[in-house]
């Protein structure tokens, strides 16, 4: 009971927080997806640069997420502001999985398909845009439903330099050993995970080529 | 050559050679022409060279040596963009695109050409009916939920669909039950003699061979062994000839037996 009071109490500054981070979340997948899906589609097309992309994201992937924070914080421009500083920490955690999902959609098509593509005179754009990226879709969100559960997940780091988010109530619950606002940090947190795995989820099952 | 002759010939391979370095060439140094409007199949073993021959044509392969020409030009001085959407294309049933309708896959090259939609749309129900297939029925429907047969009509409609003047088909018949594979040759052959295309069949039945061919060349280990008329062939003392048409024979003699 004690708890649902204080939600209640505390709506203004919850539904704030949810706005915050799903903000910081919109943000981070937007770049994610812009760069992610072109590497991919690189790493497909030259698999000779797949170790050094996928390694260098596989790199970033391991970098503890306050480290890396702190790595960015004297960069130029990004480092000037919470918030960039937080969507560029998190958008090299999420690239891993998009990068990946998509060059492997794009290798699983069917040579036969390709193939076939190409003799009817399709261009390589053609292929890529009408034929190769419309199968592989469902595969390509298969990885961004995976880097956006990951990323809700830590940008509640983010609080941690300011970026705001449900990480205030976390970090704040933390300093003051108060369960209730950690709670109110991390239940909202674990529901927009649950929805965007959902909901990301289901368009991936609508999408998924026909066979 | 003469331009009269130059101008009957659609297709023609000089010396032509396919390897891949360190590996036993896929074809060997093959001569032969296709006259326009006839149907030359290609007969031989899996993994005789014959789908690479195929595949030169349309410059999905180019070769390491010697030339293919296409209407007298080379193919390396064609665009080869330009050279595939005048060359249909038939694979077995797998390469219809799973993602796009009936109705798309029979509009692709039309539409990559930008022809006007309702001539689109004409010519895709022309190219359905013309296959054998019911537009209301089959219009919106996708490749999965086709049988295989039917996707083989589709696969031809959408290889004549923006009238090339030649024909290439791999193994076009191949994936198909015995019963449905001999509805569907009955059927290309009223097709071949309506619409006068120059077709080039890559095959491995013999019987389909006799049957389509205009001339059959017999491809063995990556050479062409030789080229002959069906009737040539049956009377052909060349070995491997020789041993198709016995093969061939033994069914012909179940049949007299019965």
């Amino acid at each position: 009971m004690n708890l649902v009071t204080f939600f209640l109490h505390h709506q203004g500054e919850i539904w704030q927080a949810v706005l915050e981070h799903v903000w910081l979340v919109g943000a981070t997948m937007f770049l994610a997806v812009a760069i992610g899906v072109p590497l991919g589609i690189l790493v497909a097309r030259r698999p000779w640069l797949s170790k050094p992309i996928l390694g260098s994201a596989n790199i970033a992937e391991t970098i503890p997420s306050l480290a890396l924070f702190g790595f960015l914080l004297p960069v130029p421009w990004i480092g000037g502001r919470a918030d960039r500083l937080a969507i560029t920490a998190l958008t090299l955690y999420a690239l891993l999985p998009i990068i990946r999902n998509t060059s492997a959609g794009i290798a699983g098509v069917d040579p036969a398909v390709r193939e076939s593509a190409r003799a009817m005179g399709m261009t390589e754009r053609q292929i890529l845009f009408q034929v190769e990226l419309p199968l592989s879709l469902s595969t390509v969100l298969a990885g961004v439903r995976i880097a956006t559960v990951l990323t809700i997940g830590v940008a509640t780091i983010a609080a941690a330099v300011g970026a705001g988010g449900l990480g205030e109530f976390i970090f704040r619950g933390l300093a003051m050993v108060n369960d209730q606002l950690i709670l109110a940090g991390a239940i909202p947190a674990a529901m927009l995970a649950i929805a965007a795995d959902l909901g990301i989820g289901l368009l991936e099952q609508r999408l998924r080529p026909v066979r | 050559m003469s331009d009269q002759a130059n101008r009957e010939v659609a297709i023609e391979f000089l010396h032509a050679t396919f390897e891949i370095p360190g590996r036993p060439a896929l074809l060997r140094d093959v001569t032969l022409s296709v006259k326009r409007g006839e149907t030359l199949v290609l007969l031989g073993r899996s993994g005789a060279g014959k789908t690479t021959a195929l595949k030169l044509i349309n410059r999905l392969l180019e070769t390491t040596r010697g030339e293919v020409r296409v209407e007298g030009r080379s193919t390396t001085e064609w665009d080869a963009i330009a050279l595939r959407r005048h060359i249909g294309y038939v694979v077995q049933e797998i390469g219809l695109f799973p993602h796009f309708t009936v109705e798309q896959n029979i509009a692709l090259v039309p539409r990559l050409e930008r022809w006007a939609e309702d001539r689109i749309r004409a010519r895709v129900r022309e190219m359905l009916v013309l296959t054998g297939l019911d537009p209301e029925k089959f219009l919106e429907r996708y490749p999965h939920q086709l049988s295989g047969g039917q996707r083989q009509r589709v696969g031809v409609a959408r290889a004549l669909a923006a009238d090339p003047p030649i024909l290439l088909m791999d193994e076009p018949f191949g994936a198909l039950d015995p019963l449905t594979r001999g509805e569907l040759q009955q059927e290309f052959q009223m097709l071949q003699k309506r619409l006068g295309k120059t077709i080039v069949i890559v095959t491995h039945d013999v019987g389909e061979a006799l049957l389509l061919g205009t001339r059959i060349g017999l491809i063995e280990s990556g050479e062409l062994a030789g080229v002959y008329t069906p009737k040539e062939f049956l009377r052909s003392q060349q070995s491997v000839a020789a041993a198709y048409v016995a093969q061939f024979r033994a069914y012909e003699q179940l049949e007299g037996g019965a």
